[in-house]
């Protein structure tokens, strides 16, 4: 399994790895955030991103800015990365990179099925889209009815379709069934990605399931906690977690059974890695848990740059702009609501 | 060389003197001020904020201005590329234009700019739209026309009456229902276009949803269309779907909304369809003219935007730069002045004072800037005042290291010795002159093309062409002295000393060949080509000359190490570097250039190498038939004991002296202290100076073993280094005479007129592939080696830093690209 990397990756690789680092030295650092987080109003966080890789995208927007528009223009810059190595990349990479956005096409599903259920305009719709998780015929997804439609329709040609064989049903679509479906397809869509990188070998396999595994299990955990309380038995939630990663499967039992907070806590703090997680939490507390996660990935994904020749490092870009992006949000909204003391609360550094 | 002195100051040989400058400046006439230096170009502010991020700083409220300003700059710009107006290159000054006026004014011109643009964006909307209309009732006709004929036929044929002409409109949803008589059904149809490429998805899409039940007819339309909602050209489809049932319409209509097709109504009936056609196209029409008269003004007004548009723009990058400079500065406690730093060279002092108080004036301020010289311990950037000829040559050592402050710049000597040395391995007159007709035609035509953006090569060849130039007039030199023309000899100074003893010699003249006259007057004697003697004799002259060339230029540079400690008051340097180094080089290859001129003027016989070798092997033996002259075993013997003093002279005294001078300082500085209780004032100062690094003595003295090794192995490497110029020249003559004999005279001897035409194109290529281009760029590499590492490591500190001063004539310079 493990190939000889470093003798034939930069044939094919080279350039791509080469691009993809020199995208990770723009992510902005500790000192950018501090800056950052010093703005008085949005024009001061547009000069001081104008000196970063975000420039170019954001001096030709006239004055009174909106936080919608710095997103929007930030994740342009991400998504323009994005094309410009899927343009480059050979086979198998550019199917490793193909996959990086399927979860954003779920999402997309998702949030347009939700949409159309409550009756919103398709248009505005799509304008919340995630750019990288659009496909051609997304729009066309406000005329299904249920999810065999759903399936039979639209997304039987994205590469989606593989993912949705277990959810199809002719039940009409509500928001319970909407957010089954959307987790059903993320477990599908992370064990495919895993086979998928178990199959590349060598490092790309050994960093990706680590990286996959801590995202299958911060599901599970999600998973957990927003379904307690709800209709969902016991078996469905068990359905919904994925057939990998540290908790599998006795992890699986534990969490499937958990009725509040603590009982998940105990559940996780059986395993090392997630101990340190719930140690900063205080019990019964659940606010924090998505930025100690966040944080906990971030470490991650930064470690997966100090190994070279494998794919894992387009991965970890794409999620640490994400999360860039997120705490860019995060900042911006901070300071245009005035509420510069809770800047830190959800902003996880990067460096 | 120090300073003052006899002879005028060499302005390019010590860095200008500079100062540093404290200016207080009253709050109100600090933009005027700053102003005027930067048209004055001769003062670098320091940033006094470093600290500070952007948007805390002073100023930062204008410099966000500023950028609004160039956004709307760019703004117009990039319209004025829509619209196809050039801006007007000249830029005309119409005096000083305010910027707060100008912001009003830009906003303005962009408010009615974009309103413009959404008037016509609208009016293009509705045209497009009526546009794609007549386009759907053309084809859509063209799909029914046929239809309904054979309707009607059959219809004849069955002999029934069509009563249900009439079709039930349903105008919201913009689609006719029709009844066909022979079948009950009712059948709804939608008409529209369709981006081509998403054609396929939609037709499968449609076939999904509604099961098969529906009927769909496309025609490509051969122009792409203005699409009404991007306004972008794009390849369309006109389609037409029939359908049955209510669901399955309101289930299409989504389908469409999706796949942005915009749908259009349609009548069946032919004397509709006829009327509805003339009214688009009136409307179209109408439009038409509507659109270009708005698009009309919109030049107009962008015209005069374009007019102005260049001066605008200087403008707004002046006042940006102009704040930027001023967000450097300190603001005073009390908020009315200002604060500034920088450094200046000395005889600017009078300018910057008048700018100055030319910014009082004009401003009417109360209070003068207050122009005030600090003392200092910081190293000061190093300015030369140089000229479009002397700057590439700069540039060349620039590239190396820029000079320590007011040390001595190998620039100066650059200047004759780079193009020499060049030309000593570049020597064909031939060539020197086809590089000189390049740079003479780069310099004639110098004003057009530093006006105009060139490509990386040519911008190279065009940025360096004083140093072509001055290489190309020293190659045709040596080019003279070697005697070749590609590679062919002439007897430009006269005849050939040698001549014929007898006719028999004719060919190659080797052995034939005794002396006739005096010696040929200049260069090489034209009669050596071709001999079979030639090469030994070239190389062996070459060579030679190499190696005086090297030890003449090694020796310069340890002279400027001289005039360096000599200008810095530096006598450990003089008395413990440069006179040990001097008798180290001179009394090894000083000795062996004297011996190659001893050979020449005498035409000895004796072997070189041999003495060299064996001065060290053994110096005590008898010289034999090597020796050249009375008394050289005694020189000899001398020189390498001299030699061998100055290993440990340049190894030893200068870090004992170094560290007992910093003892003595010490000590001098206690003693101070204690005078301090007496006379706090004076010790002040005093004090103050002396906060020097602590001094680690191994430190310094494996420095200086590492810098005398150096130099004992450097200077035997060095030397040999310099066979290089014997190297170069030698292929470069091989390599032309070979194109020469090879390829021109080869072709020549066919009595073929092809075969010489080929040649002579074989010949031309490689002449200025192979030798004026791949030739010239490698001897330039190997001169600018010779510089860079042979002759500058003797004295060149090179750790300064450039004087780059405020100065708007610079701005234009870093313009977008």
């Amino acid at each position: 399994m493990y190939g000889f990397e470093a003798l034939t990756f930069n044939i094919h690789g080279g350039y791509l790895e080469a691009i993809v680092r020199g995208h990770r030295g723009g992510l902005l650092t500790a000192a950018d955030y501090n800056n950052l987080c010093q703005c008085e109003n949005l024009d001061d966080i547009k000069m001081h991103l104008s000196a970063t890789e975000y420039g170019p995208y954001l001096q030709n927007e006239p004055s009174p800015l909106h936080t919608t528009t710095i997103v929007e223009k930030c994740t342009l810059k991400l998504v323009d990365d994005y094309k410009h190595m899927l343009c480059q990349a050979t086979e198998p990479l550019s199917t490793f990179l193909e996959y990086i956005t399927y979860g954003h096409m779920i999402d997309n599903v998702v949030l347009i099925v939700t949409g159309t259920l409550h009756e919103r305009d398709v248009q505005e719709l799509l304008e919340k889209c995630h750019p990288l998780g659009m496909f051609d015929s997304i729009a066309t997804l406000a005329v299904a009815q249920n999810m065999r439609e759903l399936y039979r329709l639209v997304l039987v040609d994205t590469p989606l379709a593989p993912y949705f064989s277990e959810c199809i049903t002719s039940d009409d679509l509500d928001d319970m069934n909407i957010e089954i479906m959307r987790n059903t397809l993320y477990k599908a869509y992370l064990e495919d990605f895993y086979r998928f990188c178990q199959k590349l070998g060598g490092a790309t396999a050994e960093i990706m399931s680590d990286l996959l595994a801590f995202e299958a299990d911060r599901r599970a955990v999600n998973i957990t906690i927003n379904s307690i309380g709800t209709e969902l038995t016991r078996d469905d939630r068990r359905k919904l977690y994925s057939n990998f990663g540290l908790l599998y499967p006795y992890g699986h039992e534990e969490l499937a059974v958990c009725e509040d907070i603590d009982q998940v806590r105990a559940a996780m703090e059986k395993y090392p890695p997630y101990q340190s997680i719930f140690a900063k939490l205080s019990y019964g507390e659940s606010q924090m848990l998505d930025k100690a996660f966040y944080e906990e990935e971030v470490k991650r994904l930064c470690l997966a740059f100090e190994q070279q020749f494998h794919y894992a490092v387009f991965f970890a870009y794409m999620r640490l702009r994400e999360q860039e992006i997120r705490n860019l949000m995060w900042i911006s909204e901070c300071v245009a609501q005035n509420q510069k003391s809770r800047v830190h609360d959800s902003v996880v550094f990067i460096f | 060389m120090t300073d003052g002195g006899c002879c005028p100051t060499m302005d390019l040989l010590r860095s200008e003197p500079m100062q540093l400058v404290q200016l207080i400046i009253p709050t109100e006439s600090a933009y005027r001020a700053v102003s005027y230096l930067g048209d004055l170009g001769l003062f670098q502010f320091k940033d006094l904020n470093a600290e500070k991020s952007p948007f805390q700083r002073t100023y930062a409220v204008q410099i966000k201005r500023c950028g609004e300003m160039t956004r709307k700059l760019r703004f117009f710009k990039e319209q004025m590329a829509k619209a196809g107006v050039s801006p007007s290159t000249r830029s005309m000054r119409d005096g000083e234009v305010d910027l707060d006026k100008l912001e009003v004014k830009l906003a303005e011109l962009e408010a009615e700019l974009i309103e413009n643009n959404a008037n016509n964006d609208k009016l293009q909307h509705s045209y497009s739209e009526l546009l794609e209309y007549k386009l759907v009732l053309h084809k859509v006709g063209e799909f029914f026309s046929p239809a309904q004929k054979s309707a009607q036929s059959q219809q004849r044929e069955h002999g029934v009456q069509s009563n249900s002409e009439g079709s039930i409109d349903s105008p919201l949803l913009q689609e006719q229902m029709t009844t066909e008589t022979s079948k009950p059904i009712k059948l709804g149809f939608t008409a529209g276009l369709v981006p081509r490429e998403k054609s396929m998805s939609f037709e499968r899409i449609l076939f999904r949803a509604t099961r098969g039940n529906f009927f769909l007819k496309q025609a490509t339309i051969e122009h792409p269309v203005l699409d009404p909602l991007s306004g972008e050209k794009v390849d369309k489809n006109v389609f037409l779907i029939f359908y049955s049932g209510e669901r399955a319409n309101s289930k299409i209509l989504k389908i469409c909304d999706a796949f942005g097709a915009n749908r259009y109504p349609f009548t069946e009936d032919l004397s509709k369809q006829f009327q509805m056609i003339t009214e688009v196209s009136g409307r179209l029409s109408e439009l038409r003219t509507t659109i270009d008269v708005g698009l009309l003004h919109r030049s107009a007004r962008l015209q005069t935007i374009g007019y102005h548009y260049e001066t605008w723009i200087l403008l707004v990058k002046k006042v940006k730069s102009i704040y930027h400079t001023l967000n450097m500065f300190n603001v005073d406690v009390t908020k009315k002045c200002l604060v500034a730093e920088g450094w200046c060279p000395v005889f600017a002092t009078n300018q910057i004072q008048s700018a100055l108080l030319r910014a009082r004036m004009d401003s009417n301020s109360q209070v003068g800037t207050i122009f005030q010289v600090l003392q200092t311990k910081e190293s000061p950037p190093t300015y030369f005042r140089i000229n479009k000829f002397t700057s590439a040559f700069q540039e060349i050592v620039d590239a190396y290291g820029v000079a320590k402050y007011r040390e001595a710049n190998p620039g100066v000597f650059t200047i004759i010795t780079f193009p020499f040395l060049f030309a000593v391995m570049f020597g064909d007159w031939g060539h020197g002159i086809c590089l000189f007709l390049v740079t003479l035609y780069f310099i004639i035509r110098e004003k057009k093309f530093s006006s105009q953006k060139l490509g990386d090569i040519v911008e190279m060849t065009f940025g360096g062409r004083y140093v072509i130039m001055m290489m190309a007039l020293f190659s045709i030199y040596t080019g003279l002295i070697y005697n070749e023309f590609f590679s062919v000899p002439f007897e430009l100074f006269g005849p050939s000393a040698y001549g014929c003893r007898d006719p028999s010699c004719r060919d190659a003249g080797t052995t034939g060949l005794i002396r006739v006259r005096r010696n040929y007057p200049f260069g090489l004697d034209p009669k050596w080509h071709g001999t079979r003697s030639e090469l030994p004799f070239l190389n062996s002259l070459k060579m030679k000359m190499s190696i005086l060339l090297g030890v003449a230029q090694m020796n310069l540079g340890i002279i400027l190490s001289y005039c360096n400690a000599k200008y810095f008051g530096n006598g450990i340097n003089i008395w413990h570097q440069f006179i040990p180094q001097m008798i180290f080089l001179n009394c090894l290859f000083g000795y062996l250039s004297l011996l190659i001129i001893v050979k020449w003027c005498t035409g000895s016989q004796a072997d070189l190498y041999h003495v060299m070798i064996y001065m060290f092997l053994s110096p005590t033996a008898d010289l034999g038939e090597n020796q050249l002259f009375g008394g050289q075993k005694l020189l000899q013997l001398v020189l390498l004991m001299l030699a061998l003093i100055a290993v440990p002279w340049m190894l030893f005294p200068k870090p004992f002296l170094l560290r007992k001078q910093h003892q003595e300082r010490h000590q001098g500085q206690s003693y101070s202290l204690l005078h301090a209780i007496d006379d706090p004032l004076e010790a002040e100062p005093n004090s103050h100076t002396d906060h020097h690094e602590e001094f680690d003595f191994s430190e310094v003295f494996v420095h200086q073993l590492i810098h005398t090794i150096e130099f004992v192995l450097g200077a035997v490497s060095n030397t040999a280094s310099y066979l290089r110029l014997w190297a170069l020249s030698l292929a470069h003559s091989e390599l032309s005479s070979v194109f020469y004999d090879k390829v021109l005279l080869l072709a020549w001897g066919f009595n073929n007129i092809f075969v010489l035409i080929i040649g002579i194109a074989v010949f031309i290529f490689a002449t200025v592939g192979v030798l004026l281009i791949m030739e010239t760029l490698s001897a330039f590499l190997h001169a600018l080696r010779l510089h860079w590492v042979e002759f500058q490591n003797k004295f060149y500190e090179g750790d300064g830093y450039k004087f780059s001063p405020f100065s708007f004539t610079l701005l234009n310079e870093d313009d977008e690209a």
